[in-house]
């Protein structure tokens, strides 16, 4: 199991109730954390609209996760 | 220089530093709040962005207008907050030398601004409904995703 620490924005965070916070998990990658969070909060938008980044940076879904990460899963955009 | 701001864009301030004795054209673009979308109308917008992944990949976008087209100079600006019509939601301005790469990199940045910096719109309706565009799923309406 690891510590990380996960921030919601936009409609995930509206559908968490929640900002951010630290979660004890065993996905291994984003895409696993991200289908352990969406069966538990119900999330509406399925994991391949969602991409992922890691301590600030885009990843691949696949990528590892490590103890401590900061992970922030991007909804759709809509800037401009 | 790519920013998030929280608070109304100045485009007198951004134009004036871009301002340089090398540039013979200036192209500005300016993305207003506007009144309706797909046929509703909108009281408002909210703006959300994820600043230091938006701010980072704004510079990546700029540095790459600035390698592919002949530019002297380059800047962006996206607002976040609670938007009313006629806001400014991007600013985006570039200088050069001649006017043709002057367009082509200020189309170039706002589309990839677009397409790529993490920042999400919440449209507020006139019937008191808001929804986050590009968000819809099965059941919803705005299914279309640009």
């Amino acid at each position: 199991m690891i510590t990380v620490q996960i921030e919601y924005f936009a409609i995930l965070r509206e559908q968490r109730g929640l900002k951010e916070e630290t979660l004890v998990t065993g996905a291994a990658t984003p895409d696993a954390l991200y289908e352990e969070l969406r069966a538990k909060h119900g999330f509406t938008l399925p994991g391949d609209r969602v991409r992922a980044a890691v301590s600030g940076r885009f990843v691949a879904g696949s990528v590892e996760l490590r103890d401590g990460d900061r992970v922030v899963f991007i909804p759709p955009v809509a800037g401009g | 220089m790519f920013k998030i701001s929280p608070t109304a864009i100045e485009p007198a301030v951004l134009h004036a530093a871009l301002a340089d004795g090398r540039a013979g054209a200036c192209v500005t673009f300016e993305g207003w709040v506007r009144n309706r979308n797909e046929g509703q109308p909108v009281q408002s917008l909210e703006y959300e962005a994820y600043v230091p992944l938006a701010e980072a990949e704004g510079e990546r976008i700029l540095a790459e207008a600035r390698d592919k087209f002949a530019l002297v100079g380059c800047a962006a600006v996206h607002r976040v907050g609670h938007l009313q019509l006629g806001e400014l939601a991007i600013w985006v301005g570039v200088t050069a030398e001649h006017r043709g790469a002057a367009f082509e990199a200020c189309r170039y940045i706002i589309d990839e601004a677009k397409a790529r910096l993490p920042i999400w719109k919440k449209e507020h309706y006139a019937s008191g409904a808001t929804a986050w565009i590009n968000c819809a799923t099965r059941g919803e309406h705005s299914q279309k995703v640009r």
